[in-house]
């Protein structure tokens, strides 16, 4: 008795929630509610390294002084032009006058040298510290004019100013800015309800062109299916990094949403942890690349909506090679290699797995598939705040699946110390080269033979670029297309008919 | 007759299961984590009985090496409640005085924390996993077997077979073998099927959120959530470890509804 009663209010909870889930008209508005997988630890992208603090407040609440677009190109910010000097040593800025925080503090140069000292101090909490290595000096000849040196010419720079780490806050706001940023940019900051949502507000005294939506709501839902139901109810206009592929076929068939696959920067790697046996080992690493079927995993785990890679680099990048052919699929190879370093079969490692569906289902498969050649895989699926404290800081993993956000982050291959603890002295003169290089032919070069270096090494399995899959409202537009850097420019989004 | 009726129906639902479960140890028509990416999503066949899943694995074969691992859970956490509610129960019902006082507020407190929350709570703390699962089920069987323990056993002290023996000095634990245990038997078994039913929610429910058993391996409850995005296009794959589910925990119910009434003298009078 008490089982069927139980059935019958399971089923019609069910079936409330699926009427419940059907209403909600699309009218002409200008406001955006926008899903998120992820919530950010905090909202200063100069102090954190997580994707998900740029995607809130990049372009729209920050700026730079300079600026990346949807293409992954580099434009003026609140600079807008500046010169270099012959040796690339020196660069100029103009700034843009009359351009003042959300709080009223003007911009000029003080601004653009304290953000700068504040991001390469010794104590600064940057995420990306290397951008601002080469600075020599930062000099105001003018309250509108910047004058950077640096140390040496440095090929990334411009690009790595208009990076999230690199954008410019103010003396008074800079210490509260990860739980009330303050910025330039169109939207200023108004609430954020912790494991819910953030909310911005259009800035009425922004100095460029105004923001056409009023108001932008950015919520959080990490569950796909509970991401496609609030797509499916309107609860929610947009996806920009739509969790579930598996559903993409119904949402293209609704004529209410565009779905829009394009790139992003996300590496997906199985990370391998170089210092520890057997991965300090080459003939294992290239074994364990040889063993996974690529194609399959993309078929699985992204609905075949992604492209694979063979190094750290993207088609998206400047001089992108192909080395997708380098370990084919080949399951007897990557048994051959692992006798040979002595891996015997049945050996046991572990395989760490943050949140993100690519990790969790990709985990599966790929155990499988190095099941296939003899070895066991215990999954051990982790929260986020688990997976950054053991395996990024503390480097205590053999394996794990994670994809790198950041765009043309070679660097992370000649730090000293990185999470999977790769060295190699070849890399890090070829990178040492490259960053000071300021003919553009050379550059590209010393980028190709980077990649090369890196398919050789297997310091890492390269796996595939994250597919950016966009779901929206048929009637938004202006929202990006590809992921050139972790970001949700809406500044340019608006409603149509 | 009718009751007679959904018992054996109950029966023999609770014994094909218990039968399909045991014979995936040794037998599954398909490993059932072997994926096969290029059959992934096939519609049932001759080949695969129920389809594939979204990494092509068998879900037959899924289902029913689920079924043992609920099975194992379920008999690991019932078993568990047993071996340490029935003998605190003994105590407490023996006892009495401070010792049943203290046993029993004890077990009332159990009672009032919600029983899933805390399962939640203890796989957190150990770890996810089938037999930290299976523990924190197990600890909530435990003072609902203490209390039946208690309550019968307290029945049968006042009879006069247990004041003979009491009388005639048999050792308590004698005693409580003899004479107490074997008359509890019959209220264990039905207890324990009711239980077990729960116990099988239970794990689907630990499963689905992600605290119960651990993939690879295979589970009804993990499946249930692995399903959850394919609602729409490919319900089968929620369809299914559904109605094992079902079937399980209302086989077992009917199971454990027939045999009450087959062993409650009361109601059996009642009926004659």
């Amino acid at each position: 008795m008490t089982g069927w009663a139980r059935l019958g209010l399971g089923i019609a909870g069910i079936v409330f929630a699926c009427v419940g889930a059907a209403s909600a008209p699309a009218q002409a508005k200008d406001t955006l509610t926008l899903g998120m997988v992820l919530e950010p630890p905090g909202l200063d992208p100069t102090a954190g390294a997580a994707a998900a603090i740029r995607e809130i407040v990049y372009a729209n609440v920050f700026e730079g002084l300079t600026r990346i677009d949807g293409e992954g190109h580099v434009g003026p910010g609140l600079a807008a032009s500046w010169t270099m000097s012959p040796d690339g040593k020196t660069y100029r800025f103009a700034l843009r006058p009359q351009v003042t925080f959300h709080d009223g503090t003007p911009f000029d140069c003080g601004i653009v040298k304290f953000s700068l000292d504040r991001a390469r101090a010794p104590d600064s909490t940057n995420a990306q510290k290397e951008i601002f290595e080469p600075i020599a000096a930062i000099d105001c000849p003018a309250p509108e004019v910047a004058v950077i040196t640096l140390k040496r010419p440095d090929a990334d720079f411009l690009y790595g100013l208009g990076w999230g780490d690199a954008v410019m806050v103010a003396p008074q706001s800079a210490a509260q800015n990860q739980t009330n940023p303050v910025g330039t940019g169109p939207f200023r900051f108004t609430r954020w309800v912790k494991g819910d949502h953030v909310e911005l507000a259009r800035f009425p005294g922004y100095w460029g062109q105004a923001a056409r939506l009023s108001m932008v709501t950015f919520k959080f839902i990490a569950d796909p299916a509970a991401a496609a139901s609030a797509l499916l109810a309107g609860d929610i206009d947009a996806f920009s990094n739509f969790p579930a592929p598996e559903i993409l076929p119904q949402l293209r068939a609704d004529s209410r949403f565009s779905v829009v696959v394009g790139a992003t920067e996300g590496k997906t790697l199985l990370a391998l942890n170089d210092a520890r046996k057997p991965f300090d080992d080459i003939r294992v690493r290239r074994a364990l690349a040889y063993a996974i079927d690529r194609h399959a995993l993309v078929t699985a785990t992204m609905s075949g909506a992604a492209r694979i890679i063979g190094s750290h680099y993207t088609p998206n990048d400047p001089g992108f090679i192909d080395l997708a052919g380098t370990y084919p699929y080949d399951p007897a190879r990557a048994k051959a290699l692992l006798a040979e370093a002595g891996v015997a079969p049945g050996t046991r490692f572990t395989l760490a797995l943050p949140p993100p569906p690519y990790a969790r289902r990709g985990g599966e498969v790929i155990a499988a598939m190095l099941q296939e050649v003899g070895l066991s895989v215990d999954l051990v699926p982790m929260e986020w705040a688990t997976w950054l404290d053991q395996v990024f800081k503390r480097s205590d993993f053999d394996m794990t699946i994670i994809a790198h956000t950041e765009p043309r982050d070679l660097a992370i291959y000649a730090r000293e110390h990185y999470y999977f603890n790769y060295h190699n002295a070849a890399f890090q003169s070829l990178f040492a080269r490259y960053r000071e290089t300021t003919e553009p032919a050379a550059g590209i070069d010393l980028l190709q033979q980077m990649q090369r270096q890196l398919a050789t090494d297997e310091p890492n399995v390269f796996l595939y670029v994250l597919p950016k899959i966009g779901v929206w409202n048929a009637h938004l537009h202006g929202l990006w297309v590809n992921d050139p850097i972790p970001a949700n420019d809406v500044t340019g989004v608006y409603w149509g008919n | 007759m009718r009751r007679h009726a959904a018992m054996a129906a109950g029966g023999a639902i609770s014994a094909v299961m218990l039968a399909i479960s045991l014979l995936a140890l040794v037998w599954t028509p398909y490993k059932p984590t072997a994926i096969d990416i290029a059959h992934r999503l096939a519609p049932p066949s001759a080949a695969h009985w129920l389809g594939t899943d979204p990494l092509g694995r068998d879900v037959f074969s899924m289902l029913i090496a689920g079924g043992h691992n609920s099975l194992a859970v379920a008999v690991v956490a019932v078993g568990a409640g047993i071996l340490a509610g029935v003998p605190l129960g003994l105590l407490a019902g023996r006892r009495g005085g401070v010792v049943d006082d203290l046993l029993m507020r004890g077990a009332d407190l159990m009672f009032a924390f919600p029983a899933l929350l805390t399962a939640v709570i203890i796989t957190a703390l150990a770890g996810p996993g089938a037999l930290a699962a299976a523990l924190a089920i197990g600890i909530f069987n435990v003072p609902v077997f203490a209390r039946l323990t208690r309550g019968a056993t307290r029945a049968l002290g006042q009879r006069d077979f247990v004041r003979a023996a009491m009388l005639l000095g048999r050792h308590e634990l004698a005693i409580a073998r003899v004479h107490i245990l074997p008359n509890l038997a019959a209220l264990l078994v039905v207890q324990a099927s009711i239980q077990f039913a729960l116990a099988i929610l239970a794990e689907a429910g630990l499963s689905y959120v992600g605290l119960g058993t651990q993939p690879p391996a295979p589970s009804w409850g993990r499946m249930l959530n692995d399903a959850q995005t394919y609602i729409f296009t490919t319900p089968r794959l929620a369809i299914f470890p559904g109605l094992a589910i079902m079937a399980a925990v209302l086989g077992l119910n009917l199971l454990g509804d027939g045999l009450r009434d087959l062993l409650d003298p009361r109601l059996r009078s009642l009926r004659d």
